[in-house]
């Protein structure tokens, strides 16, 4: 015990006597919490239409007051033909074009049936199936008014209509920064964990003060305990002020039980932080535990969900995500911070790092060699 | 550098000098070869990036929806319901999980987290829907991801309206077509942006921490007191990473033409020159932040933090620039690898020549030459 006080006391002097880190390692993180939900907005609005309008019909017309009054779409073109508008899309001043064909009005009435041609600047899939799923709502409705003005109702000729009631439950409005902000500070403290230990048992390597260590009589375990306290008392540091950045700049307070948080991230950051002693166990200079722990943070992130939903992968991916730590720490962030989870829904996940957590430091331990 | 340069001058004949310098030249680049090969887990990792970065953004990342899980209670349980439901069942965008007995049964699988919706229809929903004309469907999408939330809503209203919709009179159908991604394909977005943030890692941070580490270990005084000009000693280090970039290049783009099937469609020199272009950029980026530091951990951070987040949201390829405050916008256009995204997209997608990203490779050029102005005017060749 005595040893590891010791151990802690160093360890807890090297990093407030490194100012410059210490800065970084704090505000970072803030700096990052301010600004990166407010770039990371995935909300598609805006989407630049260019129409063109062949009919110049009154429906047409109704049609496309209608489209701009919808509040999603911007109109930057209203132009003549079809290669002027793909001009347009060719330098990224429209997102979509929308062609009227000429005899719109007549031929949905002679016809009863029209069509209508859609084209999408597809690169970013989000924003064109969004801007597509949106457009496509605004002209059914436009349709269904259109029919009604066609059509007298009368109580017994009318179709059967089914109304859609939604409701969007945990995020009302829909905002977007209630979804990123939880998400986000998982990836830092994530980041801010891995990267420092796994760097700073390298940098002892680098140096050469590990010899030092390694010939006192300091336990294997000792040593990475001692290790591995301080920044699991960082890493809490760093989400407590991330909390409290959510709360001031975002108005974001946990639904949940905060208990239950701190306990869930206090289980989290033993596994990251036995990730990155590991990692650091395997290196002998800083730039190279640096470029694997990138690596691997990077495929965490990515295969973490925080961009795009894990439901959509392919199986094989999902089965990835099961050993992606990140990723179970993103869903039990948003369950408990959004929709006010119980500790009974975060059991099992808990349980699952736990044993990452148990797994990992071991490995490092054991991997650990105090001769070389 | 002028006094080397003139002393060496009236030393040796101008033309031997010459030679002598550049046989100098080769003999550093080597030097600095022999420390980038022989760090094997380093090149492993630089080589395995981006060929990992593609696969996963080709074949694990979709921006689509499908196969969300939903719930439903039925509580009409007649024929118009069970209708509707194995047409959501048939939909690829919706997997049925289970159906709930109760309201309770609803939130308790949203806790859970492994829900996306949940569909309910009220009791007598045929009859309803037969005698008076008109019935209600409550939907409930877990808006905990607002995106997502949004497209399956309109999924699922789209599903009920067609099969409510079939046989009405004047139907209005847009015909949608997906320009240069048909399949919607996330990888499409997504290899340029690869491009850029592997070009920017291995250029930026390595040639960064590889000059600072000779000044952290020392070695970097003795390099200095060689009668070597000191800004060749730093534009040698920069040299080999060159190399690599390149090589990295290449292999996004076979992987991309071959592996995810997404076809080079402008000109493939046009690629390479921009791309070295970029490549210089980030070169002379990383020498800048490789002066104005002297740890390792700091270089390492300044880039990570500095140069790899804002290649990740500022260049467009995660987030849409435009719906970023105006400030944030404004900060997007000094970061390199908007333009090179941009290029690379206009280039390899859109199949655009020069005359559309000139005004591109323009920026790009300038930020090369005010970064390589400002780090040879900070240059000290003296340490501390």
């Amino acid at each position: 015990m005595r040893t590891i006080r010791f151990l802690l006391q160093k360890e807890f002097r090297q990093i407030f006597r490194n100012r410059s880190i210490l800065v970084m390692v704090l505000v970072m993180p803030v700096m990052q919490l301010f600004i990166l939900p407010l770039a990371a907005n995935y909300e598609v609005k805006n989407i630049n239409l260019a129409i063109i309008d062949n009919d110049h019909s009154s429906y047409s017309r109704q049609l496309i007051s209608k489209i701009t009054a919808s509040g999603y779409f911007k109109l930057t073109g209203y132009v003549f033909n079809y290669k002027e508008a793909m001009h347009l899309i060719e330098q990224d001043k429209a997102d979509l074009l929308l062609e009227i064909p000429h005899g719109f009005e007549r031929d949905l009435v002679r016809e009863n049936h029209e069509q209508l041609f859609v084209a999408v600047n597809a690169i970013n899939g989000t924003k064109a199936s969004l801007g597509g799923v949106y457009l496509n709502s605004v002209i059914r409705e436009e349709n269904s008014e259109i029919r009604l003005q066609l059509v007298a109702p009368t109580r017994f000729q009318s179709q059967p209509a089914v109304e859609i009631a939604s409701s969007n439950w945990f995020n009302p409005y829909l905002d977007y920064h209630l979804f990123m902000v939880p998400g986000i500070l998982a990836i830092l403290v994530t980041m801010i964990g891995g990267f420092l230990t796994a760097l700073n048992i390298v940098k002892e390597k680098e140096v050469g003060t590990i010899e030092q260590i390694n010939v006192t009589p300091i336990k294997k375990h000792h040593f990475i305990l001692g290790k591995l306290i301080p920044f699991w008392v960082l890493g809490n540091v760093v989400f407590t002020l991330g909390l409290i950045v959510a709360r001031v700049a975002y108005g974001i307070v946990p639904v949940g039980n905060l208990f239950l948080l701190y306990g869930f991230i206090s289980v989290y950051l033993l596994a990251v932080l036995g990730f990155g002693l590991l990692v650091s166990t395997y290196c002998d200079t800083q730039q190279q535990a640096m470029f694997i722990m990138f690596f691997f943070i990077m495929i965490f992130i990515l295969m973490g969900g925080l961009f795009t939903s894990i439901d959509s992968m392919p199986d094989w991916a999902q089965v990835v995500t099961k050993f992606n730590p990140v990723s179970y720490l993103i869903e039990v962030m948003r369950m408990i911070v959004l929709k006010g989870s119980g500790i009974r829904d975060v059991l099992p996940k808990m349980g699952v790092i736990l044993i990452f957590a148990f797994v990992l430091n071991t490995w490092a331990v054991i991997n650990y060699k105090k001769t070389s | 550098m002028r006094r080397a340069w003139m002393k060496s001058f009236t030393r040796w004949p101008a033309v031997l000098n010459v030679a002598n310098d550049m046989k100098q030249f080769y003999t550093f680049i080597r030097k600095e070869f022999a420390h980038v090969l022989r760090d094997r887990k380093t090149l492993l990792i630089l080589f395995g990036l981006p060929i990992v970065q593609i696969l996963i953004f080709g074949f694990a990342l979709t921006n689509e929806v499908r196969n969300a899980k939903i719930v439903i209670y039925d509580q009409a349980q007649d024929v118009a319901s069970q209708q509707l439901i194995s047409k959501m069942a048939a939909s690829r965008y919706f997997d049925i999980a289970y159906a709930v007995m109760n309201r309770a049964g609803i939130e308790a699988a949203f806790k859970k987290g492994d829900i996306r919706l949940a569909v309910i229809f009220p009791q007598g929903f045929n009859n309803d829907l037969l005698h008076t004309h008109h019935a209600q469907i409550q939907v409930i999408a877990d808006a905990a991801d607002p995106n997502t939330a949004t497209t399956l809503t309109s999924y699922i209203t789209a599903i009920i309206q067609d099969y409510m919709a079939a046989q009405e009179p004047y139907q209005i159908t847009p015909q949608i077509r997906y320009l240069y991604n048909p399949q919607l394909k996330g990888a499409t977005n997504f290899v340029p942006g690869v491009m850029a943030l592997v070009l920017m890692l291995v250029c930026v941070m390595m040639t960064a921490v590889s000059i600072v580490r000779e000044k952290e270990i020392g070695t970097m005084e003795v390099l200095l007191v060689s009668p070597f000009s000191p800004l060749m000693v730093i534009i040698s280090k920069a040299v080999p990473y060159l190399l690599l970039s390149l090589i990295n290049v290449t292999t996004i783009l076979l992987l991309s033409t071959f592996v995810l099937q997404l076809p080079i469609n402008g000109s493939i020199p046009l690629l390479f020159a921009e791309s070295t272009l970029f490549i210089i950029t980030c070169l002379t980026l990383g020498i800048f932040i490789s002066v104005k530091t002297n740890s390792q951990q700091v270089a390492m951070l300044i880039s990570l933090m500095g140069m790899m987040l804002p290649t990740i949201l500022f260049s467009g390829f995660m987030f849409p620039v435009e719906n970023m405050p105006l400030p944030l916008q404004l900060i997007s256009n000094i970061v390199p690898s908007k333009w090179y995204y941009n290029i690379v997209k206009a280039i390899m997608i859109k199949g655009l020549g020069f005359s559309a990203i000139w005004k591109e490779t323009l920026i790009l050029a300038g930020i090369t030459v005010v970064l390589l102005f400002v780090s040879f005017k900070s240059f000290k060749i003296r340490l501390s």
